[in-house]
């Protein structure tokens, strides 16, 4: 019964979101006030009913229905319930669900904030969503429908995969999709102000929020996916140049070109057309992103759909969305109008500078991504495109834009003047010079690669500092205390996760440069040197976790002769699958993780063992979540909630003329 | 400035840029492309020398052979096989008689040192190329008498690994089993993955 109900709410909501998808965008047209006033209920009405179909599955994933064929596939009756729970996004039909039931939650949180804005425009946005919902709806509905029964049903299920049983399987896809589907909002924006033509200052401070906000839950999600990666795939590495990884990166790309842009649209009306374009390409990637993971097209974990029909439906869905909208710019774009002029040196072009970038760096990511799977589909020969393209192409890249994040954010808007920026950045330079050939030096290896790792760190670093002290000096007057809390939460959040991004390239630079990985064959009391430390192996033993089985092996890691830490890996046995999974044993810490994983055995008590030392890796995903806290910053800033109460009283004022 | 020669400026920056940006991914490229050969290429001699490339193909059953952290392995489409070592750790979803596909450069002792392993699918995923070598190993001779045997080119040590009875040839037709009904799981796992 439970499964009929959810199945039922997605029809009624493919209905509901058919009507939200048409009559508030023509009312909006022809000024019909009663149908532009659907969309805000419409909206509300459509996310219930998703979220009745999400609660039905997850109602079979703790019922252990197996009568249900998605339950069957993809939980069991020994799951373990945070993974029943997550069991929901384990396979196609449930992840397409949760896509759908996060758009809704996107529209439903636009039709409750978004009180201020004008009802065209309200219309418009919603009605745009409401058209990608029923993309989705259809599409689940037609080719993938986590309700489809499974009779007679069967006594067990086949299990979560256990690659997936993993605490990262509970946050990583929620977050991630939070942050691709979020991206919609900032797309229906554009879309609805191409169709009514008003693009301006105002449109573009209603859509620097959810832009924000969408791009600070990609960042996290990202983020989580690729820690899990680094501790659950025993390899130790945490960013693979993996199809799937660049389909997520490439919205995040185009996603951060977008606010950057925004930056210059809201405060300069600059870039509007730009902007709109931008728009539109984060949200293009993240359906492509979603095309490329969830069509089979690419063979990984993440690759359970195998249906050629979902395919075609995707990419016909993908041609409509991506080809309409881009037709939609191309004839409404060139009545918008150019914005304020610049100079060459100024805030504005440097932003041009950081937009350009980062869009040229999507483009690479994407076309050795696609690149492969063309000539594959055309029959030319199956090549592969691996890391050394991407770190060939993506470093030099971004290099100028992180060389450009310490000066931007100094430069004046409209016209700045270089020499008085080079005198405020001097000291700044001379730090990340004298960092540059000191760390490296410190370290015991010199290497080029991580001079300019860590002067790029240290410059953007610094030169946020400068800034900061530019706003705070005593000099000019007033507590730095009162000064700094007067500072806009909007300008912190800039300055915090450029620090983020500072944080990032340590990470990166000093785990790529001083990283020690040795494979080693070792018995009971063997040791390893590794790093500044020494890895004992004591023993192994054998016990059961709540559904499978492990052997554990015990190293001792000493520094010296004092021992730091005692670490367990184990190779876990699932009762639903062959072969064991290797479960690596991580000692995270701020200067540098240990990392020991097991591998086979290669006699009755020697085995053949992983021991990583990985310094600073921890500060990656450090770096990263110091970013998402910029954006969370960012959101709080009062402008926003000032200029909500500001346009309700403007139209409510505007109300009362008329 | 002049709107005029600004607007140059910004221009030929735009270009500029755009040219950096073309020429590192036509050199990256260039230097970067991994192509994917089958053993049955390899044999006739097809694939390059001293430049890394990929294989896949199915582990054939009975040759994994370790030696501490040397593993090596003789890979098969199931009419030609390469005999592959590696220093390393394998992944958790390798296996004799399972699809792998492996990166490395073809020495001259006719054996392939593989720098990376892969299996990043699960137990009932064969990865595309190794489907692939099958494929095409079936599809151009459907009813090759090709045998098993080691290609005179490999090294002893592989080829002590190889158990007899494949060396036979005899077998052919059981690697083949094996190989089809791999295939099949392919299909089968890709048709229905709704099980």
């Amino acid at each position: 019964m439970i499964p009929e109900i959810g199945n039922f709410s997605l029809m009624v909501a493919t209905a509901v979101a058919l009507v939200l998808g048409t009559l508030p965008i023509v009312g909006a047209a022809r000024g019909n006030v009663r149908w532009m006033a659907l969309a805000r209920p419409a909206s509300r009405v459509l996310f219930l009913l998703v979220v009745v179909a999400a609660s039905c599955l997850w109602a079979s994933l703790l019922h252990d229905d197996f009568s249900v064929e998605y339950v069957a596939t993809v939980s069991a009756r020994a799951l373990p319930l945070q993974y029943k729970v997550a069991a929901f996004w384990g396979g196609h039909e449930g992840s397409m669900l949760l896509w759908l039931l996060i758009l809704s939650f996107w529209m439903f949180a636009v039709s409750v904030f978004s009180t201020h804005l004008p009802r065209e425009m309200i219309a418009r946005i919603l009605g745009v969503m409401g058209l990608i919902a029923m993309g989705f709806l259809l599409f689940i509905i037609l080719t993938s429908n986590p309700f489809g029964r499974l009779l007679p049903g069967v006594p067990d299920g086949n299990d979560l995969n256990p690659l997936l049983q993993d605490p990262g399987m509970v946050a990583h896809p929620p977050m991630l999709y939070m942050g691709y589907v979020g991206f919609s909002v900032a797309f229906a924006f554009a879309i609805a102000a191409l169709l009514g033509g008003n693009l301006d200052a105002t449109w573009a401070r209603w859509s620097r929020p959810w832009t924000t906000v969408a791009w600070t839950f990609l960042t996290v999600g990202i983020c989580l996916g690729s820690a899990w990666a680094y501790y659950t795939l025993g390899w130790g590495g945490w960013w693979f140049w993996d199809p799937v990884e660049n389909a997520s990166f490439m919205p995040w790309l185009a996603g951060t070109a977008l606010m950057h842009s925004l930056a210059v649209t809201e405060k300069r009306s600059g870039f509007k057309v730009w902007t709109v374009l931008l728009a539109i390409f984060a949200f293009s990637l993240s359906l492509l992103g979603t095309f490329l993971v969830r069509s089979g097209v690419l063979t990984s974990v993440h690759a359970f759909a195998s249906d050629p029909r979902r395919g075609v439906f995707i990419l016909i869905f993908l041609g409509v969305v991506i080809g309409g909208s881009l037709a939609l710019f191309a004839w409404r774009a060139p009545k918008v109008g150019l914005g304020e002029r610049f100079e060459i040196v100024s805030r504005e072009s440097m932003l041009l500078a950081n937009n350009v970038l980062f869009l040229a760096a999507a483009a690479c990511v994407l076309l050795g991504t696609l690149y492969p799977l063309m000539l594959d589909s055309l029959g030319l020969g199956k090549i592969s495109v691996g890391p050394p393209y991407f770190d060939a192409v993506f470093v030099p890249l971004m290099a100028p834009a992180l060389f450009l994040m310490g000066i931007g954010p100094l430069a004046r808007w409209r016209k700045a003047n270089l020499p008085e920026i080079a005198a405020r950045l001097k000291w700044a330079a001379g730090v990340s010079v004298l960092c540059a050939v000191a760390v490296p030096l410190l370290e015991g290896r010199w290497s080029v690669m991580v001079a300019c790792g860590v002067l790029l760190a240290t410059w953007i670093f610094c030169s946020t500092v400068v800034n900061l002290w530019s706003r705070l000096r005593p000099a000019d007057g007033g507590q730095i205390g009162a000064k700094f809390a007067a500072l806009p939460r909007g300008y912190l959040g800039m300055l915090t996760a450029h620090v983020g991004v500072a944080v990032f390239i340590v990470g990166v630079t000093l785990v790529k440069g001083y990283e020690v990985e040795k494979d080693v064959r070792m018995d009971v009391g063997d040791t390893v040197a590794i790093g500044p430390y020494t890895a004992r192996f004591v023993g192994t033993s054998e016990g059961s976790g709540p559904n499978y089985l492990y052997l554990r092996g015990q190293f001792e890691m000493l520094r010296g002769d004092k021992l730091v830490r005692t670490m367990f890996p184990e190779k876990r046995k699932f009762a639903s699958k062959d072969e064991p999974m290797t479960n690596a044993a991580i000692a995270p810490s701020i200067g540098g993780d240990l990392y020991v994983s097991m591998g086979e055995p290669v006699s009755q008590t020697a085995w053949v063992v992983r021991v990583y030392y990985k310094p600073f890796v921890d500060w990656i995903w450090g770096g990263c979540l110091v970013m998402a806290c910029g954006g969370v910053l960012a959101l709080s800033d009062r402008r926003y909630r000032l200029s909500q109460r500001r346009s309700a009283e403007e139209v409510s004022a505007a109300g009362a003329t008329a | 400035m002049k709107p005029r020669t600004k607007r140059l400026v910004l221009v030929l920056a735009g270009l500029g840029a755009a040219g950096v940006a073309a020429t590192l991914v036509v050199n990256a490229f260039r230097s970067n492309l991994v192509f994917f050969f089958t053993p049955s290429q390899i044999a006739a001699d097809e694939a390059p020398r001293n430049r890394a490339f990929r294989i896949g193909g199915l582990v054939l059953a009975g040759s994994l052979h370790r030696e501490g952290t040397t593993v090596q392995f003789l890979v098969t489409d199931t009419a030609k096989t390469v005999p592959v070592t590696y220093v390393g750790i394998l992944p958790d979803l390798f296996k004799e008689g399972k699809g792998v596909v492996a990166q490395g450069k073809l020495e001259s002792d006719g054996v392939f040192h593989a720098s990376e392993v892969l299996a990043k699918h699960d137990e009932n995923y064969m990865p595309p190329e190794a489907a692939e070598a099958l494929k095409r190993a079936r599809g151009g001779q459907p009813d090759s008498t090709a045998t098993l045997v080691v290609g005179p080119s490999s090294g002893g040590r592989v080829a002590d690994a190889v158990p007899d009875r494949v060396a036979s040839g005899v077998t052919n037709s059981v690697a083949n089993g094996v190989a089809n009904s791999a295939v099949n799981g392919t299909v089968n796992s890709a048709g229905g993955s709704r099980q």
